[in-house]
Formats: C-alpha cells, structure tokens, sequence
C-alpha cells in the first residue's frame, strides 16, 4: 500500500474519521483527496490561505482549453510522459492565483494569442490546425537576438513554456523522464568509480582516509581526550 | 486592558527557542531548575506527520514547492521569512537592511545551513590586528571548552586540519566530496585555495540513541523527521523536556517587554498570547532573551521603567548599536563536462561536503577581513524553477535557444545537474551607525512598537565582495566552467547582498567589560540588571567569517553555567 493508500485507508476506515467525512455533504473519496491535497506540512495559517487558494479559480473554461491546447504543443504527448498525467495545467491554474503577477501577462497574452489567430487566419487559435497553430507559435518561441527587452508575444510565450516545463520535470512522470534518483533513504558512499574515470578524476587517499565509514555509522561516537575518533 | 498573571515563580524564564534558547534551556533544566520557555511561532517537531517536509515531493503540493509563500520554497522549515504579515519594520535615510524571522519552536535552526564552525584566536581580537572594532572581552581559550562539549553533545563532522584559525574539535566523519565538489577542490587548488571537509551540525554517524543517523536525503533544510541534523526542538529542548528539570513551554507567545522592580532588577516578562491576543505576564528570578539579536534588542528598548528609562540595559545608549551581519556573494557557472551525466543518487547532507576557510592574509589586501567560500551543485530533486528557460545554455554550444516540441524534454535532461556556484560569506565590521531602533510611528498587530533599520555597507565590504567575485570568477574557470551572469560592478556594490540577506545579524547587545561601551559583560549579564542574560547572537562583538550558530551555542552554554552558579551563590 503506497503512502496515499494509506492515508485514505487511515480516513475512510475510522469510525469518527466516517462521521466527519459525511458531515460535510460530499461524497467520502472527493474528501479525503482533498485532505490528502493538504498533507504537505503547512502550519494552520498557511493551510487557511491555501483552503482559499484552491478555491479559486482564475482561468475561464475558455482560457483554461487554450492553456491546455498551447501546453500540449509545447510538450507533446509521449511515451515518457503527457502534461495531462503531469497535472501541468492545474499546477498553472494554481499558480494564477497564488502568484497574481502572473494574471496580466498570462489573460492578455492570451487574448493577444487568438487576436493574432484570427488576424492571420479567421479564426480563434485553438480551432486551427496543428499546422497553422505552429506556423503562429513561430513567430513567439524564439528570442530575438542582441534585443535589450523581448516583445510582448515573445515574453508570454516564454512564460508559458517556463509554467508547462516547470509542472512537468515537478511532476511524477516529469521527475522519472528526468531520472532523478534521490529523495529516499540512501547511504551516499562517493561517486561512482566509473563516472569517475570518465571525468579523468580520483578521490585523494589521504582525503578519503577521513571521511565516514559507512559500516560504522551506527557504532556511537567516541573520542579521546585529543579529539581522535575511536569508533 | 488587563494583564493576566501566571502564579508560578519560575527560577528562569528563556525568551525564544532557537540555537541560544534551546541551549539554556537543556543546560538549566538539566540542573533541575524550573524553566519557563516562551516562543512567539507555533510548537514545531519535524517527526509531526502533519508538519513534516521531509521527503515531500514537489507534486504533493499545488505550487510544486514554490518560494511564493515561503521564502525559500514551501517546503522550507522556516515559517516566516524577511517580511511576515502583520510583524512589520522599517528602514531610514535609504538604507537597507532585510530582517528574517522563522516563528516556531526552535526557530531558525529548523531550517539552517548547518555550517558549524569554531571562532579561532584571530577572530576574538580583530582590533588589535587592524585597528578597527572592538576586541572581545573573552578569547578563544575562554570558549574552547565550551566549544568541545556543543561538539560532543550535538555532533558535527569535520576533520584535523590543524589551521591557525579555525579550530579543531570533536569531528565525526565527514561524507565524501560529490562530482562537482571534486571539480571544485581542484579548481580551488590551482588557484592555491585552501580546500578542506565542511563542518556541519549533521550526524554522519550515531551520538546517542535518542537521535537517528543521516541518511543523505540532502533536506536538513526540511528539518530532519529523525533528528540527524541540529535543531534546536529537537536536539536540545524535547531533550531537556525528558530531564529531571521543569520545561514549561509556552508558545504563540510574543515577549513585548521584560517587567522590572523598583531596584531595577527583572521580575519576569509580559508577552502577548497571539490565540487570544490577550497580555500576559510571566514571573521568574532570573531572565534569559534568545530572541534572536534584533528581537532582544527590541524587547530591551521596549522595556522602559522609572529605573530604566531609556530601555532596560540602555544606559550606554549601545542596545541595537553595531548591528552587524555577515556579507555575502554569489557567482554560478555552466560545465560544459557535466552536461548529459549518467544517473545516480548523490543526494549528500543538506549543504556542502567541502569548503574553504579563509586563506589569505589582510594585510596584502585592500579590506581588513576575510570570507571562506560555499560551494553548490549537482543532481538535486526537482522543484518549482527546474525547466525554466530549458536551453538557454544552447547558445554556450552554438545550438538553437527556445522553441518548443519535445527536443525541450531532452535539452532539460541534458543540462542536468550541469550548473555550479560558489557563495562568499564575509565579516564585516561593526560599526556604531548600523543600528536598528525603535520606531515610535509604528506598532505591530499586537500593539508593540517594531524596529526601524539604518545600515550601510562600507568599502570594506564592497573591497572585498570585489574579491569575492575575483575568486569565484577564477575557480569556475578552472573547473572548466562557462561564467553566467556579468560580473557586478561598483554600480551594484560588486554583487554584495543587502546587509541582514545572509542572516547572521548580531552585535546588537554587545559584550564587553566597560559599562560605558558595551551592553553586557563577557558572561553575556546586563551591565544594568544582574538577573538579565541575552544568549542570541546579540552579545558578538564581531562577526567573523565563520557562522555564528556554533558561538551562539558554546557562549549560551557558559552563560547558563554562570547563571547556575550565581544562582547557588544567591547572587541574583
């Protein structure tokens, strides 16, 4: 049972954890995802700001499918991963609301966006082909060289590239594409000699000499009266 | 509106939890003395599931562990930061000085960096070397003493390096040097830098039952869940609490002023509890403030009777004078070497396996003190930020910069753990018109008046911040880095922080012999009131190139010795 199992389990199997649960008129399995949303160390005036956080929304229904749309083309689906199962889009959504510096650029980039689409092509960007939609994009996706301050476009695009690559390397399917190894439980005992010998380098003896014994990292201290390890 | 009195007389009562409070607390409660331990912030214990960090993924979070919140990422153990809602302060005559307060038991410990270094010699009498400041009334050999039991009480790896000025202790091993640690020692050493094992507060190996062993999560900035990692909660005040002392511990409980009597000597303290926001008053024969150097100092000057009618322990008029913190640069760099590296955990302890001490002698230089260097990298987990510009490095490679489409996927994956820098964290010197004050046009949400700052940075440290760039600039490029960013200039202070960033900000109650020019004695007693003790950072009378966590805690330890064994004399 994996640790969100267990928490839902922990809810939904006590009695008094019950009672509460349907006291609040939603079904049990909504609430104890949303409680499970909350299990991140917040002190209980950050879980206040946060309760209401999440209870906003800032994108309109419209808003929110153009910001899928341009996320998928920014990150296309593959076998690694999809934004879908990356959550990017809510983790976006949310960022609206938790960083309002971002509302501006974000609403009237966006409106700029299908302004430009329909400018160019008759109709709201999201309703155009693939093709068209890139043709679009390539005007926005690249800097322009030896310019001291990026047009409009070009700064929104980036933004948004930032907030769906950022919500994807953050997310689970992100963090396995990107195979990062750590954040469990390990014994970390040097680098590996054949990265090592790849990058032409050598631990120094006499440096290594000193540090931890990991066979010995559970036998308690001791020292002389010098300060010399005994243990 | 009425103040509600507790009918317990303690024989102490500590102001704040961090480093200092949490000291005195273990060490007085362990005499068997009934203490009284008042926290402004919310009980905290990183073993708590509901207030745990550790271990958290950036998905657990809607944000994805952005800092909008807090400060350093959400899942930092910090809970406030320079600016906290309804705790203002101000700054005068356009100087700048950024305060940082974590309101919780154990304060700021829960979330430091854990270097854990010993003052040296040197660094006890600065004056007499340069001219400038102010000795200490204390030296090295006064403290060692101290320093070797915070050592084996606490634990703290390091080795035997035998270097003039920074002392060697009672080291556990340290963890080998990680990938970009090795660039690193060999980038430093053909710039002849000294290169040695950092010193951290982190268990690389066990102490004491009571305490779990590191197990490389790389997070002690988390606080760790099994306690391998100093805080002051979990290392010194749950230990102090299991004793055969009493430890009351009263949180939420903001300290607005320390109560006198008509001899002037210290009754207790008055606080406000924020749950009801009602005042408070505590009794106790004798008053320890760890509030942090600022806080205590803030208490002091709000803490006005008919016998201390400029702040109790103001008669110098020095509380808040010489208000100091550490400086501090930074530079980072692109190692083309490091790009597309092959995958393995080299999640370390949270923070640096190696560092520099200062190698240089002033006396060749243009500024009077030194700075050792930090240095950071690797394959660390994902947070809110990773994925940002994705191939802005491309233009170092002569390759396309932004578009979109899955070659992004694979520029992230490539540039990896590719990015170094190097931190330079310098002394400053303490100088009378850096001070904070109080401001009489503001209070807080609880009514008490707050701080207001006035803090410039002199040539000293704008010399030596250019060194620090020097240094980094040369380093990087022996490790076959790509120098990002320009290099700052005298427009921008040659990229020093604003004072009071790196968050070593001390010297506000310094120590000293002479009523007349210090705020406390070499004990860290009020020159003004016997039963008053200030074991914060604010008794330093400088702040050397070190850290101040482990003076903090070797001074706080002997000041309770004092107070015990004045206590037995019936002198206070």
């Amino acid at each position: 049972m994996d640790r969100r199992e267990s928490i839902k389990s922990i809810l939904l199997g006590s009695v008094a954890g019950g009672l509460l649960l349907e006291s609040c008129g939603e079904p049990a399995e909504q609430v104890s995802q949303k409680i499970w949303d909350y299990q991140y160390g917040r002190n209980a005036k950050e879980a206040a700001v946060d309760q209401e956080l999440l209870q906003t929304s800032f994108f309109a229904e419209e808003e929110r499918s153009l910001v899928d749309c341009l996320a998928n083309l920014i990150l296309p689906p593959n076998e690694a991963g999809t934004v879908t199962e990356a959550g990017v889009v809510p983790f976006i959504a949310f960022m609206m609301v938790d960083y309002p510096p971002f509302q501006l650029p974000m609403r009237g980039g966006l409106m700029a966006l299908n302004a430009k689409a329909n400018r160019t092509f008759g109709k709201d960007f999201i309703s155009l082909t693939e093709e068209a939609q890139k043709s679009l994009l390539d005007t926005m996706a690249f800097p322009l060289e030896g310019v001291d301050e990026q047009p409009q476009e070009i700064q929104f695009f980036a933004l948004m590239r930032n907030l769906v690559l950022t919500g994807y390397f953050t997310s689970a399917v992100g963090i396995k594409e990107l195979d990062y190894r750590g954040n469990t439980p390990h014994v970390w005992d040097g680098v590996p000699q054949d990265v090592l010998d790849e990058m032409g380098l050598a631990y120094d003896p006499a440096w290594i000499e000193k540090c931890v014994d990991q066979e010995k990292r559970n036998e308690t201290a001791v020292w002389d009266e010098e300060g010399n390890l005994l243990t | 509106m009425q103040i509600i009195e507790n009918s317990t007389v303690y024989d102490v009562v500590i102001v704040g939890s961090g480093a200092g409070g949490g000291m005195a607390t273990k060490i007085l409660a362990d005499e068997g003395l009934k203490v009284a331990v008042v926290e402004a912030g919310p009980f905290f214990d990183p073993a708590d599931p509901a207030q745990q960090t550790q271990l958290k993924w950036p998905y657990e979070s809607p944000r994805r562990g952005a800092g909008t919140k807090r400060v350093f990422g959400e899942y930092d153990m910090a809970y406030g930061g320079w600016e906290i809602e309804g705790e203002p302060y101000n700054r005068v005559d356009g100087t700048q000085f950024d305060w940082f307060r974590s309101r919780m038991l154990g304060g700021r410990t829960n979330h430091w960096g854990r270097i854990s270094l010993r003052f040296g010699p040197r660094d006890f009498k600065g004056k007499d070397r340069d001219g400038l400041g102010e000795n200490w009334p204390i030296g090295y050999d006064d403290i060692k003493p101290y320093y070797d039991k915070v050592d084996k009480l606490i634990g703290v790896f390091g080795t035997k390096e035998n270097l003039p000025n920074e002392p060697d202790g009672f080291f556990l091993p340290p963890p080998k040097p990680r990938l970009h640690e090795l660039l690193y020692i060999e980038g430093a050493k053909k710039s002849n830098v000294t290169v040695i094992p950092s010193r951290l507060s982190v268990l690389t190996k066990r102490i004491n039952q009571d305490r779990g062993v590191c197990f490389y999560c790389n997070q002690c900035s988390r606080s760790c869940a099994v306690y391998a990692d100093f805080s002051s909660g979990s290392c010194l005040i749950f230990p102090a609490q299991k004793g055969k002392g009493q430890v009351d511990l009263f949180t939420n409980a903001m300290v607005k002023e320390v109560l006198t009597n008509e001899e002037g000597k210290a009754t207790g303290v008055a606080y406000i509890n924020k749950e009801d926001r009602r005042e408070y008053a505590l009794k106790g024969k004798v008053v320890v403030l760890a509030a942090s150097a600022c806080s205590s100092a803030r208490i002091l000057l709000n803490s006005k009777s008919a016998q201390h009618p400029n702040g109790l322990g103001n008669s110098s008029d020095l509380v808040g004078k010489y208000l100091h913190d550490s400086t501090g640069a930074d530079r980072m760099a692109f190692v083309p070497a490091l790009m597309n590296r092959k995958r393995y955990n080299e999640d370390g302890v949270g923070g640096m396996h190696v560092y520099s001490p200062w190698w240089l002698d002033n006396k060749n230089l243009d500024f009077p003190r030194g700075y050792h260097l930090e240095q950071w990298g690797g394959m660390g987990m994902p947070s809110y930020g990773t994925g940002f510009d994705p191939n802005g490095l491309n233009k170092y490679l002569g390759e396309k910069v932004g578009g979109y489409g899955n070659s992004l996927r694979e520029d992230v994956k490539k540039f990896y753990g590719a990015v170094v820098g190097i931190s330079g964290r310098g002394e400053a010197i303490a100088r009378k018109d850096n001070y904070c004050e109080i401001d009489p046009t503001t209070v807080d949400e609880f009514g008490i008046p707050v701080l207001r700052f006035h803090y410039k940075w002199s040539d000293f440290e704008k010399k030596q911040a250019k060194h620090m760039h020097d240094t980094f600039e040369e380093i990087l490029t022996n490790m076959g880095g790509i120098l990002l960013g320009d290099k700052p200039g005298a427009d921008r202070n040659y990229g020093l922080h604003n004072p009071g960033r790196i968050i070593h900000e001390v010297g506000t109650t310094r120590m000293g012999n002479d009523p007349k020019n210090s705020v406390v004695n070499a004990f860290e007693q009020l020159h003004d009131a016997d039963n008053v003790f200030i074991v914060d950072a604010g008794p330093f009378v400088s702040q050397a190139d070190k850290n101040p966590t482990w003076t903090i805690l070797a001074l706080a330890w002997r000041t309770s010795e004092y107070i015990i064994q004045e206590l037995k004399k019936q002198n206070i």
